[in-house]
């Protein structure tokens, strides 16, 4: 970077005191006033960061392995691994991992492809692509919690639009309870998250899409090759990497999100909608936080699992 | 790309955008005339899709009922608040990031970003406890302070990647004139940043806005309660009612979205190239 090959520069330059001596090139220089500064300018975000995110994130680990009720404080044991124990013998924590699994795959691929589709269309200047872009970019300042609302009441059983709708296009007779049968249930929320992530992706692959050079498609036509098989063998390998990091984002991001099927279903009904993150809701409304803690150690743990071998499975596919 | 789109392709494209515009814009659409129609006609068949007479009565028992007015004081409070706070914490952690070469540099960065994906709940427990020491519990000023932190990761990746696209020949310039590396980045690099530092803050300000798990943990009583909170009771109520819950969704989208919109550019801009360089 620039900076390396810079002069140091220690506070403002005194015209009365000759110039320090230049540092031998590529090497870099350290003054403790420089390095003064330095931390000057990054203290406060960091003195944050870490007394606000940090120490919290370690001492809620530490509660994993605590019995820890907001509401009986002054009792706070260790207990091993007893809080681990206690969710693997719960039936519930095997649906919720599996609608997890639900909840990301059905969520994501539609919002990569119809993203993807998006970004597609509007690659090409019009004339209104700009006021196009920011009324598509609405869904983005609405907190997944109001809209899992809007969604709850659009697919109301008895005054919902969604009913509505079918019903006048014919493809339903009766009206449908969404929110109330479980799978429908599940099949809803994904809808709600679906319509909210699209957008994130469509920016993202229009941003990569953007970084394709021009020239590369202009010799794939001279070549003969027709739209489709310059998008399929030219454009998409260009831009594979930052389409599966993004991917790969996104997922870590769907499994943490919660808020939609919060203000949705609130996890209902029977539960049957909950994912791991909106689960642990149950836990931290009760006060449990041991509990909560070690559900969210266990997050961390599949998070990062998962993270290792996409990254190692990409490599694999690089080096072949 | 080149080439020409026949007609019939072009026809195609167009309908395609519109229809996902209309599929976007639906749900907003969808509250909006909800909180305008007659409380007796939100569930009456056949269901309208502009109301039969526009009405205030939902916005009226809204705050009637309720002390929505203080809710929204309330999150605009701490939400302008905090995310100025954290734009100017961040402004200065993204310039030396971005002009500055360190060993730790790489680190700080990750940290930064992990933040961003680990489950929040994790921290909820320690920092009720937290701010209960600090006497901080249901206290805007104590909501406040996470708020900044919790900001402070992102913005400060985003704002990064508008400091790399300053050339850092114009502060240089400055210095020399005898200006002070603080005085050079705000007299000099912060106005030509303006539009990525205001879009830096809407982001904060919306992520404010719209939290609401700490805001539930944090905020007990009535009157320090901000939007979120409040519309988490409404909806853990039995029976909810579906006028005023309309009238308070509209009131809260709002702001945010035509903050959103103004900004939309650079927003767009600071989340793709912060994504990109990491």
């Amino acid at each position: 970077m620039a900076v390396l090959d810079r002069a140091p520069r220690g506070s403002r330059p005194n015209p009365s005191r000759p110039p320090a001596p230049a540092p031998a090139p590529g090497k870099r220089q350290f003054t403790v006033r420089r390095g003064l500064g330095l931390l000057g300018f990054l203290a406060p975000a960091l003195v944050f960061v870490a007394i606000f995110t940090y120490y919290p994130l370690l001492k809620g680990s530490q509660m994993a392995f605590q019995q820890w009720n907001l509401f009986d404080l002054r009792n706070t044991p260790f207990v091993g691994l007893a809080n681990f124990r206690t969710l693997l013998a719960n039936p519930t924590f095997y649906t919720v991992l599996e609608h997890s699994v639900v909840w990301v795959v059905g969520s994501i691929v539609p919002q990569l492809l119809i993203g993807f589709g998006l970004a597609l269309l509007l690659r090409k200047h019009f004339r209104f692509r700009g006021l196009y872009q920011a009324l598509v970019f609405f869904p983005w300042a609405v907190s997944g919690f109001l809209i899992g609302i809007l969604f709850r009441w659009m697919f109301n059983g008895e005054f919902g639009v969604v009913n509505d709708l079918l019903r006048k296009a014919g493809l339903i007779d009766t009206n449908i309870a969404w929110l109330a049968e479980p799978r429908l249930a599940m099949f809803s929320v994904v809808v709600a998250n679906v319509w909210y992530g699209v957008t994130f992706f469509a920016i993202m692959i229009l941003a990569a899409l953007q970084s394709v050079p021009d020239e590369l498609e202009e010799a794939a036509a001279l070549d003969g090759a027709g739209k489709a098989r310059t998008l399929f063998f030219i454009v998409i390998p260009f831009i594979r990497t930052t389409l599966l990091l993004t991917v790969l984002l996104r997922v870590i991001w769907v499994f943490n999100f919660p808020e939609i099927i919060y203000g949705m279903t609130g996890g209902g009904p029977a539960e049957q909608t909950h994912i791991v993150t909106s689960w642990m809701i149950n836990f931290t409304s009760q006060g449990d936080y041991g509990l909560a803690s070690a559900l969210g150690l266990i997050v961390v743990g599949v998070l990062v699992l998962f993270t290792t071998f996409y990254l190692l499975a990409l490599k694999e596919r690089d080096a072949r | 790309v080149i080439g020409t789109t026949s007609p019939p392709v072009r026809v195609l494209r167009v309908a395609l955008l519109a229809l996902w515009l209309v599929i976007t814009l639906f749900p907003l659409y969808w509250i909006l005339v909800t909180s305008f129609k007659e409380p007796g006609s939100i569930a009456a068949f056949p269901l309208r899709y502009l109301p039969e007479t526009w009405s205030l009565a939902n916005y009226v028992s809204l705050f009637e009922k309720s002390q929505f007015g203080t809710y929204l004081a309330n999150s605009l409070l701490v939400s302008l608040t905090a995310g100025a706070v954290a734009t100017l914490i961040s402004l200065l952690a993204a310039y030396t990031l971005a002009r500055f070469e360190f060993r730790a540099k790489g680190a700080l960065l990750m940290a930064f970003l992990v933040t961003q994906m680990i489950p929040a709940f994790i921290a909820l427990g320690p920092l009720y406890v937290m701010m209960v020491d600090l006497g901080l519990v249901d206290r805007l000023g104590g909501l406040a302070l996470l708020y900044v932190a919790m900001c402070i990761p992102f913005c400060t990746i985003m704002l990064r990647g508008f400091f790399e696209n300053v050339p850092d020949a114009l502060e240089e310039a400055a210095m020399v004139d005898g200006c002070s590396r603080l005085t050079a980045l705000f007299r000099v690099i912060v106005p030509v940043m303006t539009p990525g530092i205001m879009a830096a803050f809407i982001f904060n300000f919306v992520n404010c806005w719209n939290e609401l798990f700490l805001s539930v943990t944090l905020m007990n009583s009535d009157q320090n309660k901000t939007i979120p909170t409040a519309l988490n009771g409404f909806i853990s109520s039995f029976n909810i009612e579906w006028g005023p819950m309309a009238a308070a969704a509209v009131l809260t989208i709002v702001p945010t979205m035509v903050m959103f919109a103004l900004a939309s550019r650079w927003i767009v801009e600071g989340l793709t190239s912060g994504a990109v360089k990491g």
